[in-house]
């Protein structure tokens, strides 16, 4: 199959579940009971003042008509309306732009402290395999995978912000300020990562071409990082990016945590407001980052590895 | 001797697994009788708040004077409850749905398929918030509806991929040379035959249930009340600066969940090493 003929399968593909999650999405906020206008406007609105939400919201058309509405912000890019237009940010669009870099950076910092920890650690415990720094190194990574990130990152903030005084704590601004949620985001891939990056090294190594690499008298070293390392990272790379796709989607836990604004808390928000616009915007723009992720992980990994690409 | 360790380290992370889960189960069974003081509204003590272990208190108290070993034992029950629940009900839907979309595959699979499709294409985790967060009483009943949402997923694709390997195999083609109806080669063959990789990911399942309720409780979207985990933790985050003993509030629950969560990817590496020998040792 030609990268076209994928590419267009795929996006085709992504397109129907993209519009197949705004349909549900959009079907459950209305199936709920729970009146939108009652929480956004409060309880001593005016008539005047409820309709006016309500119009703005869409909500005085039948239900195709407002599934249409929305469908038509998307086309214009604009999501939809805020109503009543809080902090000066007319559009859904707008409220996303503005966190969208924080989730952004986090991702980012995130994915790099994990791949960091993480790609040293599985090639130790690999080439150690069933020694004690083995057993070391897959008993952390297990752990890790377990830490609870609700204990983990409240303790990371007491330890660096509270006691020590290092770095800076929730709200705070600054270039450390992405320092203590970076690391909260990254042991918790880096557990993932590692024991990935152990299981396929362990498995490449077994393989015959790397037995004729050191049969033909390769210096180990070459070995490891030209035969056994290309072939072994590819799985990996995998996870690194569906991982990415969901840190891109918003890290909700240390958001939470670190109060800091992102897609996961904005989503979380706008639920408890009932602010249908918004959590439709968000849950749309959510899906489309997972499924272009998803897709670009599938590229790579055909780019990587040319026996992929020819079948 | 390779193969010797190979096979020891095999049993071991299955054991250790099987007896980290199996303390769980036993624990959230008894824990409520054996617990010393009551947990609900009933336990206020404003006299003793955040106190360190004593007699009374062997793991000392909350921000309302409440035990906190009888916290984290409530808190196993409820925690056994919905992940029990949760799972067998995903493994029922994913199974039966994975089951005949492998086996009569043409619409029936294309249908199911995009509906896995689309869930996968949302985060996991905020499909669960989304769900509960919309309800106005959060309670178990929507903490479960909202983790079967999605959580059948994973089930339907084992059960499927299951199906579409039998399907080959000789017994199946015999089964329906000799007449046997779609029913009977559902239940009696394919179904069967494809469990033990369903168990494999209900071990799993149970660890990520209890993860994703501790993360709901913590962002104050779990059941009203204090003794969940995930609730605790919240508690603890809240009081974090209080004193020394909140942290300690924390850890108790923190560190339960991270030993089922162990127990449960230990039991799952075991039993994944077990069903598939070609994985041993790795």
């Amino acid at each position: 199959m030609s990268i076209g003929a994928f590419l267009l399968r795929r996006l085709g593909g992504g397109l129907l579940a993209i519009v197949g999650v705004s349909i549900l999405v959009f079907a459950f906020l209305h199936i709920v009971p729970g009146d939108p206008v009652d929480h956004l406007a409060g309880g001593d609105a005016t008539p005047e003042q409820r309709a006016k939400i309500e119009k703005c919201m869409g909500l005085d058309k039948s239900l195709p008509g407002q599934f249409v509405q929305f469908m038509g912000h998307v086309v214009d890019g604009s999501l939809g309306q805020q109503c009543p237009d809080p902090k000066g940010k007319p559009t859904v669009a707008g409220r996303i732009w503005e966190v969208f870099p924080h989730t952004l950076w986090l991702a980012l910092a995130g994915m790099l402290v994990a791949i960091v920890l993480a790609l040293p650690l599985g090639m130790v415990a690999a080439l150690r395999r069933g020694t004690w720094v083995d057993t070391l190194a897959t008993t952390t990574s297990l752990s890790m995978v377990a830490l609870p990130q609700m204990m983990f990152a409240p303790l990371l903030l007491f330890w660096f912000f509270v006691t020590l005084g290092w770095l800076p704590g929730p709200t705070e601004v600054g270039p450390t300020a992405i320092v203590l949620p970076a690391i909260a985001v990254g042991t918790h891939l880096m557990a993932m990562l590692a024991r990935m990056t152990r299981s396929s090294l362990v498995e490449v190594l077994g393989e015959d071409y790397v037995r004729t690499a050191r049969a033909k008298g390769l210096p180990e070293g070459r070995v490891l990082v030209g035969h056994a390392l290309r072939n072994a990272l590819l799985p990996v790379i995998t996870v690194v990016g569906l991982q990415f796709g969901s840190l891109l989607s918003g890290a909700v836990i240390i958001e939470n945590v670190f109060a800091r604004p992102g897609l996961g808390t904005t989503l979380l928000d706008a639920i408890r407001e009932r602010n249908y616009p918004v959590v439709q915007g968000t849950v749309l723009v959510i899906a489309a980052i997972y499924v272009v992720v998803n897709i670009l992980v599938d590229l790579a990994y055909g780019l990587a590895d040319p026996r992929i690409r020819r079948g | 001797m390779k193969l010797f360790t190979g096979k020891l380290r095999l049993w071991t992370s299955a054991w250790v697994g099987i007896v980290m889960m199996g303390t769980f189960i036993l624990v959230g069974i008894i824990g409520p009788w054996i617990a010393p003081w009551d947990v609900g509204p009933t336990s206020l003590d404003l006299a003793h708040r955040f106190e360190g272990p004593s007699a009374q208190h062997w793991l000392g108290t909350d921000s309302k004077g409440a035990d906190t070993l009888s916290q984290l034992l409530w808190g196993a029950r409820s925690a056994l409850q919905l992940s029990f629940i949760v799972t067998l009900i995903s493994t029922a839907i994913g199974v039966a749905l994975g089951v005949m979309a492998g086996w009569f595959r043409g619409a029936v699979d294309e249908v199911l398929m995009r509906i896995v499709d689309i869930l996968m294409a949302f985060p996991g985790i905020l499909l669960n918030i989304a769900i509960v967060a919309t309800v106005a009483q959060p309670g178990i009943g929507v903490m479960i509806v909202a983790l079967c949402a999605n959580g059948w997923v994973g089930y339907a694709r084992v059960a499927r991929g299951q199906v579409l390997a039998l399907r080959e195999r000789d017994f199946v083609a015999a089964a329906v040379a000799l007449g046997a109806s779609n029913r009977r080669v559902m239940w009696k063959h394919l179904v069967p035959n494809s469990l033990g990789p369903v168990l494999v990911q209900m071990a799993f399942g149970i660890g990520s249930v209890i993860m994703i309720e501790a993360a709901l409780s913590f962002l104050g979207l779990g059941p009203q009340v204090d003794y969940t985990w995930g609730a605790m933790l919240d508690q603890a985050r809240t009081f974090l600066w209080k004193s020394d003993w909140v942290r300690v509030y924390g850890l108790v629950a923190g560190v339960a969940i991270m030993w089922v969560v162990l127990g449960a990817n230990l039991l799952r590496d075991g039993l994944n090493d077990r069903l598939d020998p070609k994985q041993r040792g790795r």
